[in-house]
């Protein structure tokens, strides 16, 4: 029997509030199946499990808050069932393909343009009072956008004692931000390495692929950044990882928080795994995919503690530069400003080019400045050659 | 507190029989309401007890004892006049529209036409078209005149007195279907309610129904087949047509964010439509959907009782318009 234990979805975490639970007891259960969503300072956190076998008892029931490592349920090893052990169900119904279009020889499918966004004015107003925008909401069923697709609002609702449905708590996680910071910089001697690279070529290759594509297809320079940062980072590894109990461990792959900054003033950085070996477009959906759910909070825990490294990025027509602060118990996290144009030496002449300054703030038991270095410098020449990521 | 069962048509009996018992002024006029007893027997037995000079039985023409009733209201009585169904009130509209509801303006305020008059209104009862219709909406449309749509034996039997007091005429619209719907009210007291505001029959949290008259029946019936399926849906009975209580329809669409109209009248320039248009110039940015509307059919009202049933709305109907209105 394995016991199933609230997760610490961050190094800031100490309880959570059970919220649901998606399987009953005699569900089987995969790894890396979907079991309960928990609220956490952080918003609502889908967590999933990491063993393969049957619910047996659920310890805690939806509403509780427990702290970080409270048995929430048993699961029965496959060994564990007898005839008379409890009937197993099924869980993964097969699910009807939708039908594919069939594309007669010579037709390309034109891209179609995306459809007017349809949101309900109570929804729209929601929206904006959760700083969530709509275009980042899957709509219903019926295409349209409505308040049954938005996390419950902070609404002058006459309801009486809010049923707190899962969503973002924006105070609290202002909360969990600063329990957070505050651990970082208290406990991680920080050293910040900055280095400004030319990014002209990444631009100029970008340009000429999204003329290329549909616009759903198209490429935000996010992609191709953080793939290079993942590359760099192999070559550096004293800089991808965790601390934990006096000692560094290197992780193998590259799984990066990405910053997402939340209208009305959340924080939050979920992990997209396995950087490394992502392709670009890969990436791109990814991110798609991810930030529209963190602003919905509704993340997997999965997302919350695989994090090795974080990028945040400062984005298109923001400031300079960025000083951050590790997210513990990771070792060093990339920041990075806004591309500008700057002027700039190539061969003899100054010409005008996109350039990047970029962060690296590491953890000084683990690496010092030369590691920064060598892993900005790599990072230099990988974006010079965006192609080859 | 000891309480006793009655149908509405006995409370309107015992709301007349209270008016002529405690003012000498009020009377009763209409078709048939003295030697028949009423139309709908409202009036029953109250010739004996008051005498035929205050239930009076008026000749066959709505236009000649409305008129009367409003000559009498101006020269100080409380005439309360029966019309037997609003179909028939047509020919009265002259009278209402164009002398009862404009004379305190056009006199500059020096006279009053403190007149109520009840009529029978709505489908149901096989009684063919030109008997059937709701045209409530209609004297809705009209400043000057309040109108009421008791849509339960307590307001059947406590609304005529509140109405005789309003110095403005007051029209009682009386659902046909009502008349045999038993409730219990108390056994003693003041009876008299409110006039002035909607009332919530259901709490809910998901839609708005906004039904009046017979029609609230049926929405309570929908909110208990949705209950079912977790829609937790919200009933206003409107009870009062003019003036609309907007505050009370607009704080549950707030709330709930859907609503759904019931109107057994035709959609087509409806009291629904009204309130539809009231609900997105006050509530728009509550909404989270289009303002749906269950509406009778645009015929004239059928005389075979399964065409007459499937021209007006129904529970299912308005439960459908609720799942619309969820999206579900």
């Amino acid at each position: 029997m394995i016991e199933f234990k609230m997760p610490s979805l961050g190094a800031d975490m100490e309880a959570a509030t059970l919220v649901e639970w998606f399987k009953e007891p005699g569900d089987r259960v995969e790894r890396g199946d979907i079991i309960a969503l928990v609220e956490t300072q952080k918003g609502a956190i889908e967590i999933e499990v990491f063993n393969e076998g049957i619910i047996g008892e659920q310890r805690v029931q939806p509403g509780r808050k427990v702290p970080v490592g409270t048995v929430l349920a048993t699961i029965l090893g496959p060994a564990e069932e007898g005839p008379s052990g409890p009937a197993a169900k099924t869980t993964k119904a097969v699910e009807p393909r939708p039908p594919e279009r069939l594309v007669s020889a010579g037709e390309t499918p034109a891209p179609a343009a995306p459809p007017p966004l349809r949101v309900t004015p109570a929804a729209r107003r929601r929206a904006a009072a959760l700083g969530i925008s709509p275009e980042n909401l899957s709509p219903g069923p019926d295409g349209i956008i409505g308040l049954e697709q938005l996390p419950p609002g902070p609404e002058r609702e006459a309801s009486p004692p809010r049923s707190r449905r899962a969503g973002l708590d924006l105070d609290e996680m202002r909360k969990a931000i600063g329990a957070a910071m505050a651990r970082s910089h208290r406990e991680i001697p920080h050293y910040w390495v900055v280095h400004a690279i030319d990014s002209t070529a990444l631009f100029d290759w970008l340009e000429a692929q999204n003329v290329m594509r549909p616009i759903e297809r198209r490429l935000l320079y996010i992609a191709p950044l953080m793939k290079a940062i993942a590359l760099a980072l192999k070559q550096v590894p004293e800089l991808n990882g965790h601390y934990e109990q006096g000692a560094f461990r290197p992780s193998p792959v590259v799984h990066m928080g990405l910053a997402t900054a939340l209208r009305g003033g959340g924080l939050i950085a979920p992990a997209i795994r396995d950087i490394d070996s992502k392709s670009v477009d890969e990436l791109m959906s990814a991110i798609a995919e991810l930030v529209p759910r963190a602003r919905l909070g509704r993340l997997r825990s999965s997302e919350m503690t695989d994090g090795t490294v974080t990028l945040t990025n400062l984005g298109e027509g923001n400031a300079d530069s960025v000083f951050p602060l590790i997210y513990p118990n990771q070792v060093a996290i990339v920041g990075c400003g806004t591309a500008s144009p700057r002027p700039w030496v190539v061969g003899n002449a100054v010409a005008i080019r996109q350039v990047i300054q970029v962060t690296l703030a590491g953890d000084h038991r683990v690496s010092h400045g030369r590691h920064a270095a060598q892993f900005l410098t790599r990072l230099s020449e990988l974006l010079a050659h965006p192609e080859a990521l | 507190m000891t309480v006793r069962r009655m149908n509405y048509r006995e409370a309107v009996r015992e709301a007349l029989r209270e008016a002529l018992a405690r003012d000498k002024r009020v009377f009763l006029m209409g078709e048939d309401v003295n030697r028949y007893g009423g139309a709908y027997a409202c009036s029953l037995g109250l010739p004996a007890e008051f005498g035929d000079e205050r239930i009076r039985d008026a000749p066959l023409s709505e236009s000649a004892f409305v008129g009367a009733g409003i000559g009498a209201a101006l020269g100080g009585m409380r005439p309360i006049v029966e019309i037997m169904t609003i179909n028939f009130s047509l020919l009265a509209l002259d009278q209402i529209v164009n002398s009862a509801a404009t004379l305190r303006h056009m006199s500059g305020g020096q006279f009053s036409v403190p007149i109520v008059i009840r009529m029978a209104t709505g489908a149901g009862r096989q009684l063919a078209a030109q008997h059937s219709h709701s045209l409530e909406g209609w004297y809705g449309h009209i400043p000057g005149i309040r109108v009421l749509a008791p849509a339960t034996v307590a307001d059947a039997r406590g609304m005529l007195w509140p109405a005789l007091l309003d110095p403005d005429p007051v029209v009682i619209m009386e659902h046909a279907t009502l008349y045999n719907d038993e409730d219990e009210l108390p056994a003693e007291g003041d009876m008299s309610v409110d006039i002035t505001k909607a009332a919530k029959r259901r709490e809910g949290s998901d839609a708005t129904v906004i039904a009046h008259s017979a029609s609230v029946k049926k929405a309570l019936n929908a909110a208990e087949m949705l209950a079912g399926e977790g829609i937790d849906c919200e009933v206003i009975d409107l009870r009062i047509l003019r003036p609309l209580d907007d505050e009370t329809i607009v704080a549950s669409v707030r709330k709930t964010h859907r609503a759904v109209i019931v109107d057994e009248a035709w959609r087509s320039g409806s009291l629904a439509a009204e309130i539809s248009s009231r609900i997105t110039e006050q509530a728009f940015y509550d909404l989270d959907g289009a303002v749906e509307r269950v509406c009778s059919a645009e015929v004239p009202i059928p005389y075979p009782k399964h065409l007459e049933q499937a021209a007006l709305p129904q529970p299912q109907s308005i439960a459908a318009a609720v799942r619309k209105a969820m999206r579900r």
